[in-house]
Order: structure tokens, then C-alpha cells, then sequence
């Protein structure tokens, strides 16, 4: 395998870990309205994953480094491009993380409740930007010869693009039940697993239907597999956390998120970011890359430290397995 | 204003900001693992009060600090995507590095931390607060990897782009092996000046002093050790940039004209677009020492390096805006040392078990704490600024690096978002800061590890 290939399955490997971590995280922020009764339950639902969110967005700062180092081409095309998304989704991406840590600071239920409100923004509005950036990405940007995108916002607000955005709303918030139910006891885990059934029935719908229209920009057969995969556990996952099997269903819902991820990159190959305007314009695994040096010694680092952060990450879930109340 | 005066006013802007906090977190993190180090080996419960009190500023501060930080690293495909086309195949590897190696480090073993109370066993979370230290400071290490390439780019090949030849030469760059230094040695006088400060305001209440006697003594080292550690390590680096970027030098002296011996002016009134000296302090031959380490050695004026840089890179202005370069070099070192000097003043104060001192000089203690965050904002200011008009120097212009496809508009609102949103948090963050800082230090129980109900 070229050591192309290898950072494309890397990159993926990298938001794939992104979107079934912080989509957890995600899930439970946009939830604290619909879950909790009091601030109490807020409280015991933040503490569910105030210990991991930081960790998980680490995935991100992680992918999109890793994406300037290896496929620089990319990195530079699709962040300029994306501008005013990126900027909305940093925005309330640094709101929401003070929120975690600042909530609790003041005495005052009206400072709580703006922080409360951050979270939920924070959670919210990224959970839908990040499903319509990557179903651009799919899609394809108008880009020029030179890889620099010559179109507008409006362009980026197709109908295919938002309803990607949808589905990863709808399949976040879902996770996000998913993993409340199992961390959380008592009233919460009840209301949770009821959320989680009732927005899982949309998220099902939307993602069959996303999924379906994204094999017409460029499916095959192995990635048709790969998204019936994903609809197949995700109704799984469902299906367990109804019947009280909550470990199950987070592990179903997670493996769900990361075969829908793996379906998306496993169309987009190879391309990178593929040109509406002239597919000669479009950026591949090989016109976008670093030099095979730079990819060579990122391979290396790659392979001896993942695992590690894998294990110390993983710990982490263990220290803090605990299921957690209002009382 | 066009893309290019934008993007550096918003590059400028969120980096200063960024870069507040940064240096409390690295700062504070070795000194709250000292006191937690302190705790575990003598049982004194005041080391341990200590510990939960720094901590919880630090914990306020880390969260600014993440936050702000992935702005850093988008904005070089937002606003800077020529750049990021031109060196992403060196540049990028230290930043995936960073976040490879460190950000996970930190951002894990800070929440087994922060949550691990009653649920690790003492060393083992002990050992968690060293590992946070220690991920900030291979942090810093790769980013200043990254910024010491903008400043003397080694290890490289160009041809469309730049590649890497060394990666090796880019991790010992000489600029970095100074920078390193220099800069986390800043950051331990930034995180000392926080514990020095507060520490000082309790004591002049006579609140707590089993607690905030030895972090204020604490903080004053810390600061001692910043201050004469950023004194020798910048006049390492003074040396090396005189060889690497001559015009920094000059400019740093607003000097003109070729001089040896060369004098350093310690504030000079010029005329005001910055072209000539009217009025000037000077001590004689210490700008040779600075740059050559020789009281005789000879310094390059701004006009003999202009020439030169016409003739090895063309035509055009090589000057940073003088006066800029001049002041903030000034400020950055005047500051520090003032907080030096306040360290050392305290120190003396409090030998021997003793707590002496008027009010003026706690008041001096407790406003101290603004020095250090001046002294890293001008020393950024310096750096970035002098090195103008490159964005790699001798490689790559400023003005080249921009995105071409952003319009003036889609940076200005993103300036103005920035702006706005960083401003709000600044007085949040700063009036969580001082709530916190005047609070009594919290109780010393910490519940031995229990078993938890487990969910899976």
C-alpha cells in the first residue's frame, strides 16, 4: 500500500474516532434541555462526560493537524473553503468548552443557565455543521484549477449537504442518549432510553435516505455493503437499548457512526475533495499529499503512539465507569 | 485595509490572546505538581490545601487555553492557505506531533486529575499532574518547532513548495534550541507571578499564611528562576538571531547605521515615521555584547541590511516597521525583569519564617501579576512582527501566504467575531480569576478510593 493510501485510511481512522467520541458528547449536550428536569439532572447529565469531551475533541485538533501534514492541498482547499462554517463551529466550539468548566464557578442560577444554553448551542451547532461539511466534501466544491474553491456560502447550503447535516444530528443525538442511558441512573437513564428510541427512529430514516443518495456521488458495491452495515446495527442499537441492554447499544450506535464514516471516505476515494467545476481539477490522495519523507516519518510516529492513546484514553473510560445520579 | 492586513491583525490578536493563558497553564502546572509532589511526601495538610486552591485557577485558565488553541490551528487554512499549500509538508508534521503526543496526554491525564481524587491511588495521580506538565511542555516544544522553521528555515528543500529534507534539522534548529528555553522559562515566571501575587493579597489580610507563605515563597522562586533563565537564554538567542536575521537585530535598536562598537539605547525619542533618533539613553557597546557577545563587535544598521537584502533577494522593502520592533524589544525585557525585581524583594522579605514588609510592597506584589502577561504579549509582538516582511523568513513574503479565494469581508467578520467573543471571555475568565484568587484555600479531606457502581 502506498503510504498515500495509508494517511487517507489514517485521516479517516482520525474522524471516525472524532464523530463516535465527540458524538457522544455532543448527543448529550444538545439533550440537557430534553433530559433533565432540574438542574440537578444537568448537572449529573454533564458529569457523565465532563471527564472525557476534552480527550474526544482532541480527535479533532488531532485530524485536522494530521490533514495539513499529510494531504497540506487539502487541508489549505477545504479550510479556506469552509470559512464561515469553520468559523461558526469554533465559535461555538470555545463556548461550550469554557461552559463545561465555567458553569459550575458561580452560585447563580441565571449564570448557570447561560453556560447551560452554550452547551447546548455548542453541541447543537456542530453536530449539523460537521454533516454538511463532510457531505460538501462528498459532493465536491467548485474549485479551480489551482484548488481554490470559487464558489459561495449559498453553494455550500445544497439540499444533499443539509440533509447530511441532519443525519448527523439526528445520529449524534442518538448516541448521545445511548450513552446517557448506559452512564446514568435512575429517572435519567428512563427519559434517556426513551429519547434515544424516538430520535433513533429519525435517525434512521434520515441516514438510509442519506446514505442511499450518497452512492450516487461515486458508490460501488463495497461501499453500498458498508452502508447497509451501518443502518443494520444502528436498528440494532435501538433495538438493544429498548430491551435494557445498554452496553450493547452503545457499542451498536458507535459502530454504526464509524461504518457510516468509513462509507463516506470509502466513496469519496480517491479523490480528496473532488471539483464540481472539471474533475481534472479535483485533489486526489496522490496530487494533495506531503512528500513521501514527511508521510514516511508521520507513519512511524503514528504507529508507535496511537495505540498508546488508545490505551490511556481507554483507561480513562475505565477509572471513570461509574453510572452517575442527581442524587 | 486588504485580506492580508486582516488575517495579520486577526493572527496577531488571537495569538497574543491565546498565548495569555498558555504560559499560566505550563506555568502552573509544574508548580501545582510541586505542591501535590510536597503533599504526598510530608502529609502536610497545607501542601495539599495549596494543591486544590492553584488548581482550581489552573483549571480555569487550561479550559481558555484549549479553547483558544484550536483557533490557532485553523486559521492557517483559513486565512493562510497559500502559506499552508507552500509548507504544510514541514510545517504540518510538528503540529500533528503536537497534538499526537501532547494535546491527548494533557487533556486525558488532566481529567484523571481533576476527577481522579477519590478514584486513583495517590501516586498514581500524582503522576497525572507530571504527565500534564510535562505533555505542556512537549507542546510547546513542537510549536515553537513549527514557529523557529518561520524564523530560520532549515532542513528543507524548495522547489514548488517546501519540502522536507531534515525533519531532524527542524527539531534542533538552533533558533529552537534557544526559543525552548527561553520560552518555558518565561512561562514558569508567569505561572510564579500568579501564585507570588495572589499569595501576597491573602498575606497582607493575614489570611491562611500555613498556605500562601510557602506558594508566595514558591511563586517568587519560580519567577527568580524565569527571570534570570529568560535574561541568559534571550541573550543566546540575541546572538543567534544577529547571525539569522540581522534586521531583527537592527531593528530591535532602531539602529540605522553599521556601528562598532554598537551602544543600546535603553529608550531613544525618534521622529515620528521612525526613520531617525532624536534623542537617545545609551549605554556604550552593549548592543555588540548582545548581538557578538563582544563589548567591540560590529552590528549591521537597518540600511546596510536593506542593501543586502535587495542584493540576494531583489527589489523591495525588507524593513519591519522600526519603532514597533524597538518598543516592544524594550517592554518585553523591562517587564520581566520588573518582575524579577519583585521577586527577589519578597524573597527577602519572608526569609527565615518571617512576614514582614509595609503595605506598598504587598500592593506591588499583588499588581505584579500584569508583568509577565506584558512581557510575553511584546515578546510576540517582537518576534512576529520584526521578522516582517517574511512569513518564512527569506522564503516566503507575507503578502504571498494569504487565501486567495477569502474575501476582505469574510476576515473582517470573523476579526470582529473574534474580537467581540474573546473580549466577553476575558472579562469572565478575568473576574473567575480574582473570585477565585481572594476565596480561602478548600478543605484538605480527600475520600480514599471506594468502589463505584460500574456501567459496563
Amino acid at each position: 500500500m502506498e503510504l498515500t493510501e495509508v494517511w487517507f485510511v489514517a485521516i479517516a481512522v482520525l474522524w471516525l474516532g472524532y464523530f463516535v467520541l465527540e458524538g457522544f458528547d455532543f448527543g448529550v449536550g444538545m439533550l440537557l434541555p430534553v433530559v433533565a428536569g432540574n438542574d440537578a439532572e444537568r448537572r449529573a447529565m454533564i458529569e457523565t462526560i465532563e471527564p472525557v469531551w476534552d480527550g474526544n475533541e482532541v480527535w479533532l485538533i488531532t485530524a485536522g493537524a494530521a490533514t495539513f501534514a499529510a494531504f497540506p492541498e487539502w487541508y489549505a482547499s477545504l479550510f479556506s473553503a469552509f470559512y464561515l462554517p469553520l468559523l461558526v463551529i469554533l465559535v461555538t466550539l470555545i463556548v461550550r468548552g469554557v461552559a463545561f468548566e465555567f458553569r459550575g464557578k458561580r452560585d447563580s442560577p441565571t449564570w448557570r443557565w447561560r453556560w447551560d444554553a452554550g452547551i447546548v448551542a455548542g453541541s447543537f451547532v456542530p453536530a449539523l455543521l460537521w454533516g454538511v461539511a463532510f457531505a460538501n466534501i462528498v459532493r465536491g466544491l467548485r474549485l479551480d484549477s489551482r484548488h481554490e474553491y470559487v464558489g459561495t456560502v449559498a453553494d455550500l447550503l445544497n439540499p444533499y449537504a443539509l440533509f447530511g447535516g441532519l443525519t448527523t444530528l439526528a445520529l449524534f443525538a442518538t448516541h448521545g442518549a445511548v450513552f446517557l442511558a448506559l452512564k446514568s441512573t435512575g429517572e435519567i437513564s428512563r427519559r434517556a432510553v426513551a429519547v434515544a428510541v424516538r430520535t433513533g427512529v429519525v435517525a434512521a430514516v434520515l441516514v438510509v435516505v442519506f446514505l442511499a443518495w450518497t452512492q450516487l456521488h461515486g458508490g460501488s458495491l463495497a461501499t453500498a455493503v458498508l452502508a447497509a452495515l451501518a443502518v443494520v446495527s444502528f436498528v440494532l442499537s435501538l433495538v438493544a437499548v429498548g430491551r435494557g441492554r445498554q452496553g450493547w447499544a452503545f457499542l451498536l450506535s458507535a459502530v454504526a457512526i464509524g461504518l457510516t464514516v468509513i462509507s463516506l471516505f470509502a466513496v469519496l476515494h480517491p479523490d480528496v475533495l473532488p471539483s464540481t467545476i472539471d474533475p481534472a481539477y479535483s485533489l486526489t490522495v496522490v496530487n494533495a499529499a506531503a512528500t513521501p519523507k514527511t508521510l514516511g516519518l508521520m507513519t512511524w510516529v503514528a504507529v508507535i503512539f496511537l495505540p498508546l492513546v488508545l490505551l490511556y484514553q481507554g483507561w480513562t473510560y475505565w477509572v471513570f465507569r461509574h453510572r452517575i445520579g442527581a442524587g | 485595509m486588504d485580506t492580508v492586513d486582516l488575517a495579520r491583525w486577526q493572527f496577531g490578536i488571537t495569538t497574543v490572546y491565546h498565548f495569555l493563558f498558555v504560559p499560566v497553564t505550563i506555568g502552573l502546572s509544574v508548580l501545582v505538581a510541586i505542591l501535590n509532589t510536597a503533599w504526598v511526601r510530608t502529609g502536610n495538610p497545607a501542601y495539599l490545601r495549596a494543591t486544590k486552591f492553584w488548581g482550581t485557577l489552573f483549571l480555569i485558565n487550561f479550559a481558555m487555553g484549549v479553547v483558544t488553541g484550536i483557533v490557532q490551528e485553523f486559521q492557517f487554512g483559513m486565512n493562510w492557505s497559500s502559506y499552508s499549500r507552500f509548507v504544510g509538508d514541514v510545517f504540518g508534521a510538528p503540529l500533528a506531533l503536537e497534538a499526537l503526543l501532547a494535546f491527548f496526554l494533557e487533556s486525558t491525564f488532566l481529567a484523571l486529575w481533576m476527577f481522579g481524587w477519590d478514584r486513583l491511588p495517590k501516586l498514581v495521580h500524582l503522576a497525572c499532574i507530571w504527565t500534564v506538565a510535562i505533555g505542556s511542555m512537549v507542546s510547546a516544544y513542537f510549536i515553537l518547532a513549527a514557529n523557529s522553521f518561520m524564523q530560520w528555515p532549515v532542513g528543507v528543500t524548495v522547489h514548488r513548495r517546501a519540502e522536507l529534507a531534515d525533519f531532524g534539522a527542524v527539531l534542533t534548529n538552533k533558533v529552537l534550541l534557544a526559543t525552548f528555553p527561553h520560552t518555558i522559562l518565561g512561562c514558569w515566571l508567569a505561572g510564579g507571578v500568579i501564585l507570588m501575587a495572589v499569595s501576597a493579597w491573602h498575606l497582607a489580610r493575614k489570611r491562611d499564611a500555613d498556605v500562601f507563605r510557602p506558594s508566595l515563597r514558591l511563586g517568587a522562586v519560580a519567577v527568580l528562576v524565569g527571570a534570570a533563565g529568560t535574561l541568559i537564554s534571550g541573550d543566546v538567542l540575541g546572538k543567534i538571531m544577529t547571525q539569522t536575521q540581522p534586521m531583527k537585530m537592527a531593528a530591535a535598536e532602531a539602529l540605522y547605521d553599521t556601528r562598532q562598537p554598537a551602544p543600546f539605547s535603553l529608550f531613544t525619542i525618534g521622529t515620528l515615521d521612525g526613520t531617525r533618533p532624536l534623542f537617545a539613553l545609551e549605554v556604550p557597546g552593549l548592543l555588540s555584547q548582545l548581538a557578538t557577545g563582544s563589548f567591540d563587535g560590529k552590528v549591521q544598521g537597518v540600511n546596510d541590511v536593506q542593501r543586502e537584502y535587495q542584493r540576494r533577494f531583489g527589489p523591495g522593502d525588507y524593513r519591519p516597521y522600526i519603532p514597533l520592533a524597538y518598543w516592544s524589544f524594550r517592554l518585553m525585557i523591562g517587564f520581566g525583569m520588573l518582575a524579577g525585581l519583585v521577586a527577589l524583594v519578597l524573597l527577602w522579605l519572608t526569609r527565615g519564617g518571617r512576614l514582614r514588609g509595609k503595605g506598598w510592597i504587598w500592593r506591588a506584589a499583588v499588581w505584579s501579576v500584569v508583568l509577565p502577561f506584558l512581557a510575553h504579549s511584546f515578546g510576540w509582538v517582537f518576534t512576529e512582527t520584526a521578522r516582517q516582511p517574511w512569513i518564512v523568513f527569506s522564503r516566503m513574503k507575507t503578502v504571498h501566504g494569504v487565501s486567495p479565494s477569502v474575501g476582505v469581508g469574510t476576515v473582517l467578520t470573523s476579526l470582529i467575531v473574534f474580537t467581540l467573543l474573546y473580549g466577553v471571555l476575558a472579562v469572565v475568565e478575568a473576574g473567575l480569576m480574582i473570585k477565585y484568587g481572594r476565596m480561602a484555600p478548600p478543605s484538605d479531606d480527600v475520600t480514599e478510593p471506594g468502589e463505584p457502581s460500574p456501567a459496563y
